[in-house]
């Protein structure tokens, strides 16, 4: 089959590569119909998520038709020629961490839980197409795939909506809905969001629709800032205006609510010595990240208000604002997606159409075009949000 | 050689015990062990994998058991690496699952088995048994050991870095089995 492949740090490349096969008795193997290049995939090909390795099969946002099923999986849970979406985390269903819906943190399917637990103290889900620490499974940009725990993660679409509509229930649109869950917005709350790409836009499309009154959409990009405007949000360009001292304008001089960080270990700007402070240390690796969005989400924050990260972040960083976090009675929650948990709650917003993820959308590519999609995506050409690769 | 590993598994502990407790299924979570051979209420005989195609056996008796809770063992007679161990399974404060702690003694002779046992166990003997533990987890809770596309042996730390890239095996690679 053809598969997009990371081959060395900003490489990528389309090769042949044998189909998958079952492993494992409660696998399935799905023909991938349509998939997306996530804003997460550019730290890996960036090489900040460390142990990649040449030829990994990259890919974790896919969905398609099931072409096969393993012993272990039960009729009435996946048949062949189900369409499904497949969530990013790949989750047993059976340990303390999916009994408790965390599936991110699910406890079994990482099979490089060691090289995880020296990283993050405990180790984390296995993840499509993410690097090894994440388990090493091949990803979905390619042709076809195979799912572990198929009677677990994926959600089976049996109406007709397009695959534009629920391709991203795999990963951005219930990573942003978490993102504004984790506010535990209030009518009355005015929510600040870090970053206009896909997850920052679902991010604040999640928040009005949890009750949110105001939503702020702050980055530099002009084109990322009109989507959000036209979706309603109340752009804000860190490039032309004070960040801090437009939030405080636009509340009162209370500072958001809510905020949400969505742009994670590769941010822009800052105090350019703190900017180039973290740039240097993340250069030489003795930092991972730069976390300039996160520190201002905390400073800007308004006294009691929450903080919620779902930008990505790898590793450690520093100069970490505390004493505005302690002194300030703060709440920081994060998480990667527990994606299972809101995928039937989110199709039913999609057929309600309360959230139409679709308004992302800016190119549609084949698959042997990824490599022209990640160029796009990643230097923000030609006004790119969100790829969709059809295989 | 003392090496101690814990883990929690979501099953009640009476589950965990009969499966530790019928030894023949140590293979599917131990990496290193090939085969035990029941021989006896209590007693076993053990062949394990060691490196240069050196093969390890030994005899083994249960010393102490008390069902649902505890297991010990020995190695007996002439055994090349002598070893001892204990098993406890203890509830879990969620009232729902078990908590294994483990404890083995090694008796590392020295020549040249002494020599290739060492360098098995590498520098960090308590990783290898703390998967072993992460794949009993993964046994009793999802039925089988959790395989990768990067990692097709499931768990295991001598081989976590470098793997072969993840993407699917080949025929060739699928044949050869996990060890591909």
């Amino acid at each position: 089959m053809r598969a997009n492949t990371w081959s060395g740090r900003n490489k990528v490349e389309v090769r042949d590569v044998p189909d998958p096969k079952i492993l494992n008795n409660r696998d399935a193997i799905v023909r991938i119909t349509s998939t997306a290049i996530c804003g997460s995939d550019l730290h890996l090909v960036d090489g900040y998520v460390p142990t990649m390795q040449d030829g990994d099969i990259l890919g974790h946002e896919f969905m398609g038709e099931v072409i096969e099923v393993g012993s272990g999986v039960p009729g009435e849970k996946l048949r062949v020629g189900d369409r499904v979406v497949v969530p990013f985390p790949i989750a047993c269903g059976a340990c303390a961490a999916c009994a408790a819906e965390l599936y991110s943190c699910c406890e079994n399917t990482n099979p490089n839980a060691g090289i995880a637990e020296k990283m993050f103290g405990h180790p984390v889900a296995g993840i499509f197409g993410y690097s090894h620490l994440t388990g090493g499974f091949a990803g979905g940009q390619a042709q076809y795939a195979r799912v572990p725990f198929a009677d677990v993660g994926p959600l089976k679409i049996e109406s007709d909506l397009t695959d534009e509509q629920v391709l991203f229930l795999s990963d951005i649109l219930p990573t942003g809905y978490m993102g504004a869950e984790m506010c535990d917005i209030q009518s009355s709350d005015v929510v600040a969001v870090w970053g206009a790409g896909p997850v920052g836009q679902f991010a604040m499309d999640s928040a009005r629709v949890l009750g949110a009154a105001k939503v702020i959409a702050i980055d530099k990009e002009p084109y990322r800032l009109q989507m959000a405007e036209r979706a309603g949000h109340i752009p804000v360009n860190f490039d032309e205006v004070d960040v801090r001292s437009t939030l405080l304008e636009l509340t009162g001089g209370r500072g958001p609510d809510k905020c949400i960080d969505a742009v994670g270990l590769e941010a822009d700007h800052g105090s350019a010595h703190i900017a180039a402070y973290d740039r240097v240390k993340q250069a030489v690796r003795s930092e991972t990240e730069r976390p300039h969005a996160l520190r201002q989400a905390i400073m800007s924050c308004r006294s009691g208000g929450v903080v919620s990260v779902i930008g990505v972040y790898g590793g450690l960083l520093d100069k970490f604002p505390a004493g505005a976090w302690m002194n300030r009675s703060l709440t920081l929650r994060t998480g990667q997606c527990h994606v299972q948990r809101y995928m039937k709650p989110l199709l039913e917003r999609i057929e309600r159409g309360e959230i139409d993820p679709t308004r992302i959308i800016t190119h549609t590519l084949a698959l042997d075009e990824a490599e022209q999609g990640f160029n796009l995506f990643k230097n923000k050409q030609d006004n790119c949000e969100k790829v969709v690769l059809k295989p | 050689m003392d090496l101690t590993a814990t883990t929690t598994i979501r099953r009640p502990a009476s589950e965990v015990y009969a499966f530790w407790r019928d030894l023949e299924n140590l293979p599917t979570f131990m990496a290193h062990l090939e085969q035990v051979r029941t021989t006896g209420d209590r007693t076993s005989h053990w062949a394990a994998a060691a490196p240069f195609g050196t093969d390890v056996e030994w005899d083994a008796e249960i010393i102490e058991e008390t069902p649902g809770e505890k297991i010990a063992w020995r190695s007996t007679g002439d055994a090349d690496v002598p070893n001892a161990g204990t098993v406890r399974f203890v509830p879990a404060p969620d009232g729902v699952s078990t908590e294994v702690h483990v404890v083995i003694v090694y008796d590392i002779p020295g020549g040249a088995v002494g020599k290739a046992v060492a360098k098995y166990f590498g520098e960090e003997p308590h990783q290898q048994l703390d998967d072993d533990l992460r794949r009993l987890k993964q046994v009793l809770e999802t039925g089988e050991v959790v395989r990768s596309d990067g990692a097709p042996w499931g768990k295991r730390a001598r081989k976590e870095f470098p793997q072969r890239p993840a993407q699917p095996l080949s025929d060739a690679e699928l044949e050869k089995g996990a060890d591909a």
